[in-house]
């Protein structure tokens, strides 16, 4: 059985799976709900000098009638006093105290107002502190939030003030709004940060009332940019925690608690597999509740059972060295589609996505006839090929017992003439086909052996700068 | 002259007919044309006799777009809305979905299009005239069923001068006669029919008799025969036509234009007895049932694996609670006092296949109404009288691709051509005589 409990930079919890600072670690009630739910830390809503919210906060992006693919929000930090916040993180840690509570704090740049902030939040018996230079919208114009983490002295300046007082381990949240996200990852680490956390919400602004023309969400008529989360922006959070992981510049890589877009155990084992080593979970929990983190825990474990692995320490990181610069990828590798017609449900999607998208290699001429011309290998007279040949038929309606059924001809469920065929000598291995196909393992992408040994780019260039003028 | 409203059933008996299968909300309408995969060269396309493009209409729903969505349906086929309902969509569009190799259900296309036509309609939409030179040429068209309606839509697209002439009071033919309540009511058939009439089609209520058809020869450039089958079938037996004796057809028509308001001649009518199983058959058990009859029996000479109703006709009866009695021919009727002694006998197959009468087998059955429904006779009548345009079977010949009779100022379509299929089919053959008229004009056809 897969023991879960985590040591991250020094704080201890009973998993890995945090809540991030948001609404949902708006108070104390809150968090230990979540805790009583099953999750193993919090980092709560960001404490500061008391602000006043807008009404109308949220918005999102609907993909193809799920909801919430994507969620902005212009919520800022606590609206609630210092003072309540505190005394109900101490109440917390009283009843929870093997629970992580980590305090995000966000005040105003002054060495004299981090520290005393700091103090207080240790002093409320926080387990560690999270540094929101990250926040997009409404601080950053007060000069906070992502107004520090875009500018790396800002946030290495910051960062040493709160490690001049705190006992506690510090993490430094990232904004990803920035051009390359490792400069303030490595102003953290030069002021010795015990941690980072990545990342925070990415600048938005999720879609436009077509009636009113008034961008959402909408405050009296008016919208501002907002910080956007959820599933859609999980690929973005595991580049710019991959680039973190695998960056030695000043210093070895610290701690990272990974953020952005996870919802399942499935994303949280890709982000420790990036080398995280706990995650933190906000939209998801606002979409379903404390609830998803049964599965996360179940999930997880079983799979970890399944591989072999005791801990998250088991695995953490393996994926990193599997990421690479492109010009050390092997140019000698290559891979063709393979469609397995006992699957194919003939729904041509792969045809016309190769056809349109991609390197037109994969053809509908499976039989020869008015449907099609026969094989065609080659770019070559392909353009000849009638297009959607079904308006041209004439059908009618069967009536039982006096018209053959619809049905199939030929050795395959579906019938040959609708099933396509992948054109190998054209076939670049790019994927698309096996991506936008609707049946699994139907469309393979499978190894083409090309008796050449391996070579890089890299590898490529070096070798032509070597050959003498001469032998040209 | 269509006032559709007074000519609907009473409420009570309307509410008696819901629909069979309700209609999709807005947000549902989404979630399914989302599941969609948008196939190309889709078979649902392909097996649709208007070539719908399906997947089309399904992603204008998924976009938001239901107007584009519902002129997508109307350019291939201008009775959308009624064929949403009445198609047998199991053995047509969603038959052929490419869901069923997933072991997935396949898309609720029947349902989706009668969401974009009904939003569409709803909404006051109106078919759109395309842009085109008026043409000075006639065309009649005889019979306002959907074979009509969809020959004179497509024949005004394309800038022709449209009549058509029916004997009924109504236009629409079965759409507005013959289509079981709980699939279409009258009040959609004729707002179609509307539509139609909106693109400047003219409608004439009238006969055509051989002196008529001369005329219309004189005064059409062409003339479109959308005729449709004539009366069903006579059972042969004494007493057949007592008032306890109710064709199949009319009493379908009888109730949905609200001059049938229950099963029988008198009060205590509870007993009904079908005999034949199309789905003409199962529409009349299914109505019996809902106007209050006790007991609905069907009678078919021969087994069930050989009636012409489709699987899930069929499977609705069942569920209706009619009752089919196979292997039985009805011999004789025979007055009871205020019932029917119906005499029948059993049969059997013979060597070829035949249903044959099995002797000293014979048995009654009582009940209260007969309603027969064994198939329609052709309109010989009328046809015959037309010069040259030749029949088969008591079917008109044409040339299936442009809807030309062998007198090639002749066009035909729809059940007398085919034997009697489905609107859709009518639809589809109403569509390609158009073209093989204008092109037979002169005029340019796509």
């Amino acid at each position: 059985m897969a023991d879960l409990t985590t040591n991250f930079a020094g704080i201890r919890c009973p998993n890995p799976f945090w809540l991030a600072s948001a609404p949902p670690t708006n108070c104390g009630e809150q968090v230990m709900r979540a805790f009583d739910a099953g999750w193993g830390g919090v980092v709560w809503k960001t404490i500061g000098e008391p602000i006043t919210n807008v009404s109308s906060r949220y918005s999102s992006v609907d993909w193809n009638a799920q909801r919430m693919m994507g969620l902005n929000n212009i919520e800022l930090i606590s609206d609630r006093p210092i003072e309540l916040n505190l005394r109900e993180i101490a109440e917390v840690k009283r009843r929870y105290p093997g629970h992580a509570v980590i305090a995000s704090l966000m005040v105003e740049s002054k060495r004299e107002t981090w520290h005393e902030m700091v103090k207080q939040a240790e002093g409320a018996g926080a387990d560690g502190l999270e540094l929101n230079f990250g926040c997009p919208h409404g601080m950053s114009e007060r000069g906070m939030g992502s107004a520090v983490g875009q500018v790396p002295e800002y946030a290495q300046l910051i960062t040493e003030w709160v490690k001049e007082v705190a006992r506690t381990p510090v993490l430094v949240k990232l904004t990803p709004n920035i051009t390359d996200i490792r400069m303030v990852a490595r102003a953290a680490k030069r002021a010795r940060a015990d941690g980072l956390s990545a990342i925070n919400t990415i600048n938005s602004i999720t879609g436009i009332d077509l009636d009113t023309f008034e961008p959402r969400p909408n405050v009296d008529g008016k919208s501002s940019h907002g910080g956007y989360c959820g599933p859609a922006v999980k690929p973005i959070a595991l580049n710019m925690v991959q680039q973190v992981n695998s960056d030695y510049v000043d210093g070895p890589p610290i701690p990272m608690s990974g953020i952005g877009g996870i919802a399942t155990w499935r994303d949280a084992a890709e982000f420790f597999l990036m080398g995280c080593g706990t995650v933190q979970v906000c939209t998801a929990v606002m979409h379903y509740g404390y609830r998803i983190v049964e599965d996360m825990i179940d999930g997880l474990s079983n799979w970890m059972d399944g591989k072999g692995f005791a801990t998250v320490e088991d695995f953490r990181g393996k994926s990193l060295t599997r990421v690479t610069e492109w010009k050390h990828l092997n140019l000698n590798y290559k891979i063709v589609a393979q469609i397995d017609e006992s699957l194919c449900i003939g729904c041509q999607l792969c045809h016309i996505a190769c056809w349109d998208g991609a390197h037109q290699c994969i053809h509908l001429d499976r039989v020869t006839g008015p449907l099609g011309t026969g094989p065609v290998d080659g770019h070559v007279g392909a353009h000849a090929k009638p297009q959607e040949p079904g308006r041209k038929r004439i059908a009618a309606t069967p009536i039982p017992k006096l018209d053959p059924p619809i049905g199939s001809v030929g050795p395959f469920a579906t019938s040959l003439e609708r099933i396509p065929r992948v054109d190998e000598t054209e076939c670049v291995g790019c994927n698309l086909c096996s991506l936008v196909c609707p049946v699994d393992g139907c469309i393979t992408m499978v190894e083409r052996p090309t008796g050449l040994a391996p070579q890089t780019w890299a590898e490529r260039t070096a070798e032509a700068e070597c050959v003498p003028p001469q032998a040209k | 002259m269509l006032k559709a409203d007074n000519s609907l059933p009473e409420t009570e008996i309307a509410a008696r007919f819901p629909d069979l299968h309700p209609a999709l909300d807005a947000r549902a309408a989404v979630v399914e044309a989302n599941r969609c995969l948008n196939c190309f060269d889709a078979p649902c396309m392909s097996a649709c006799p208007t070539h719908i493009d399906v997947p089309r209409f399904i992603k204008k729903i998924a976009s938001g777009n239901v107007t584009g969505s519902a002129r997508t349906i109307l350019d291939a086929n201008v009775l959308g809305a009624s064929c949403a309902r009445v198609c047998p969509v199991d053995v047509l569009c969603e038959g052929s979905c490419v869901m069923h190799g997933k072991h997935e259900q396949p898309i609720e296309i029947g349902r989706l299009q009668r969401f974009a036509m009904e939003t569409f309609y709803d909404a006051g939409g109106k078919l759109a005239l395309r842009r085109r030179e008026e043409r000075k040429q006639r065309v009649a068209c005889i019979g306002a069923g959907p074979a009509s309606l969809a020959c004179a839509a497509e024949l005004r697209q394309l800038g022709f001068q449209v009549k058509v002439i029916d004997r009924r009071a109504l236009p629409g033919g079965l759409n507005t006669y013959g289509v079981a309540e709980y699939k279409l009511r009258v009040g959609d058939s004729l707002r179609e029919v509307r539509m139609i009439q909106d693109l400047g089609v003219e409608f004439e209520v009238g006969e055509v008799d051989p002196e008529g058809l001369t005329e219309l020869e004189r005064d059409f450039d062409a003339v479109f025969l959308g005729v449709g089958l004539g009366a069903m079938r006579r059972l042969a037996h004494d007493g057949s036509a007592s008032e306890s004796v109710v064709d199949a057809l009319e009493f379908i028509a009888g109730y949905k234009t609200g001059q049938r308001t229950s099963i029988g001649p008198h009060a205590k009518a509870r007993r009904v007895v079908v005999i034949g199983a199309g789905n003409t058959a199962i529409d009349a058990a299914c109505a019996a049932k809902r106007l209050g009859a006790g007991e609905v029996t069907i009678l078919y000479r021969r087994q069930r694996e050989h009636m012409s109703a489709f699987d899930f006709e069929y499977e609705h009866a069942l569920r209706e609670g009619v009752v089919f009695c196979w292997a039985t021919l009805p011999k004789a009727f025979a007055a009871k006092g205020d019932a029917i002694e119906l005499q029948c006998i059993a049969t059997a197959q013979d060597e070829t296949g035949q249903a044959v009468p099995v002797e000293g087998s014979e048995f009654t059955i009582e009940c209260d109404v007969v309603i027969p429904a064994i198939g329609q006779s052709p309109l010989l009548e009328l046809l015959s009288q037309v010069r040259g345009v030749a029949m088969e079977h008591g079917r008109v010949v044409i040339q299936r691709t442009t809807g030309q009779t062998t007198n090639p100022k002749y066009f035909a379509g729809g059940d007398c051509v085919n034997g009697g299929r489905e609107v859709v089919d009518a639809v589809a053959d109403g569509k390609r005589a158009a073209h093989g008229i204008a092109a037979a004009l002169g005029g340019a056809s796509s």
